[in-house]
């Protein structure tokens, strides 16, 4: 059986062809079956969908339940209220995010049994335990559009 | 039913491999295991290729790379994000398995440094929910696993140096594994001062960008002990999906997916007490606390008493459980698609007792593990192996 080999190359950096073609790559990403969500945001609110069958709430929203794939959903808007669960703060940031100071990534329980991932809005980070009350809100974001974040209650 | 070994395995040195084409970091890997099972590239019926890509120039690679090393047989390219080199191992088992291929080849390679730092950083981020955690939120892969860290570190009542300690013993095996990018030692200072990527989770907590190939090649029983000596036996394998958005995820203290699929390798492979079962597991630490919570996904340590394994010193080669004695992801280095066939041929070198000084284990058992996990839990593969003997 022979035994595995292999000999350590020195790396010379100037062996390198650096690519002369550039791809942008920006995504349009559909969102018509759910604008009930994005007219929601515009008008202050929440949305999340559940389905008229078995209940379920949708978030983030979705237009067809699987358990009960002949059933439709209803639009309702949630309350906001949350408890966090757990939190991160992102030190090195992607470099989409680069001009954002280090943000704070959360998941907050919905009062109704939903959870929900987004930035939790606050002055001093070490103010934050888990377990704390938080409010979900909408907001507008200095890119021009409306999403959601976690605020201390 | 008739069973599939290893007759064969192949491994290319990791790390920064600017000196090489994704296409020649495979053959290196490749080479090795022709040569290993000495058998030949017309011999091999089949052959799967592990690789996420995007990061690297070929949108094609299970086709680039099979014409590079001269295979012409049937092929395809397997994503299941980091659980890519499991799944290329998966479709490569299932074919032999099946008596579609009496051999059959699985590549697992990953050229991540043919893009600049911060393109990787964004490219991992997408690694979700795209819009409703990249898009929105701005989420980094050390920052999904962060969300688990805290809720862990606050339910278990563990401290960052419990981490560490996952950290230290990886470096401590990476220094002894000519393959493994860093070959340094770390000490608990090195670890606990460094800068943090996404708190609580610091520089040494996290595994690092890497380029790197692996390959096995599999073959039927009744023409596996004509290849190969020593040949290692896929027992079983267990799969299972997670949810995309970490929101619809229960608890945040362990991977439910790498549950999953534990429960269904044990089951199929009859294994009634992990903890007694094995001379090795291979567990997917990209992060500390994902070694940590492996232990408890895997069975070995009860929920919350993973760290005390870590504080026990009992996952060192000489302990009770031998986890990552070839450095693992952290310090072997975690080229996405070919850490699950890495995996597969730390696991073939052990049982055939030809690991480096100061890290072979004591296999009396004759049965090893890997735990290969995509993403934050959204792919899980475990994998059971036996000398069969």
């Amino acid at each position: 059986m022979p035994m595995l080999q292999f000999t350590l190359e020195v790396i010379k950096l100037d062996d390198i062809f650096f690519d002369k073609r550039t791809l942008e790559l920006k995504y349009q990403i559909p969102l018509g079956k759910i604008g009930e969500f994005f007219r929601g945001l515009e008008n202050g609110k929440i949305m999340a969908t559940k389905c008229i069958e078995c209940g379920e709430i949708y978030f983030p929203p979705q237009t067809n339940c699987p358990e009960c794939p002949n059933s439709g959903v209803e639009w309702i808007e949630l309350s906001g209220e949350a408890i966090l669960e757990t939190y991160t703060i992102i030190n090195v940031k992607p470099t989409s995010f680069s001009k954002y100071p280090d943000y704070v990534v959360a998941i907050g329980k919905l009062k109704e049994g939903v959870k929900v991932l987004s930035w939790l809005n606050i002055d001093d980070q070490k103010k934050i335990r888990i377990g704390m009350k938080i409010f979900l809100r909408v907001v507008k974001r200095e890119e021009d559009y409306y999403t959601y974040e976690f605020f201390p209650e | 039913m008739k069973r599939v070994a290893i007759v064969g395995i192949g491994h290319s040195k990791f790390g920064k491999r600017m000196d090489v084409t994704i296409n020649e970091l495979a053959w290196e890997a490749v080479k090795q295991a022709l040569d290993d099972s000495g058998l030949s590239q017309k011999d091999i019926d089949f052959y799967s290729v592990g690789n996420l890509g995007f990061w690297s120039e070929e949108l094609l690679p299970a086709v680039t790379i099979g014409e590079y090393c001269g295979l012409r047989a049937g092929s395809l390219k397997t994503e299941a994000a980091c659980a890519s080199g499991s799944a290329a191992i998966k479709v490569a088992y299932d074919s032999v398995l099946s008596g579609n291929s009496k051999i059959a080849m699985a590549i697992g390679v990953e050229k991540m440094y043919d893009s600049p730092n911060p393109t990787i950083i964004e490219l991992i981020g997408r690694a979700g929910n795209y819009f409703w955690e990249f898009e929105n939120f701005g989420l980094t892969f050390p920052g999904y696993y962060a969300l688990y860290a805290t809720r862990y570190l606050h339910e278990f009542n563990a401290k960052e140096e419990d981490l560490c300690l996952a950290s230290i013993k990886a470096h401590h095996y990476g220094s002894l594994n000519p393959y493994a990018q860093f070959q340094k030692e770390i000490t608990m200072e090195d670890c606990i001062k460094a800068r943090y990527i996404a708190w609580p989770l610091k520089l040494y907590d996290s595994s690092p960008i890497t380029d790197g190939a692996a390959a096995i090649i599999l073959a039927s029983e009744d023409i596996a002990k004509k290849i190969s000596d020593t040949p290692v036996y896929i027992d079983s394998q267990g799969y299972a999906t997670g949810s995309a958005n970490l929101s619809r995820r229960d608890d945040f203290t362990g991977l439910e997916a790498s549950r999953r699929a534990a429960a269904i390798a044990y089951k199929n492979a009859k294994i009634e007490s992990p903890r007694s079962s094995f001379d090795l597991f291979e567990v997917h630490d990209c992060f500390s606390i994902a070694e940590v919570m492996a232990y408890e996904d895997l069975g070995i340590a009860e929920r919350g008493k993973g760290i005390e394994l870590l504080r026990e010193n009992q996952t060192y080669h000489d302990g009770r459980y031998p986890v990552n004695v070839d450095g693992g992801l952290k310090a072997k280095g975690h080229p996405i698609g070919a850490t699950g066939v890495s995996m597969a041929v730390e696991i073939t070198k052990q049982l055939r007792n030809e690991a480096e000084r100061g890290r072979q284990v004591e296999i009396r058992k004759g049965r090893a593990i890997s735990h290969n996990v995509g993403g934050t839990g959204h792919y899980a593969y475990v994998t059971i192996y036996s000398r069969g003997d």
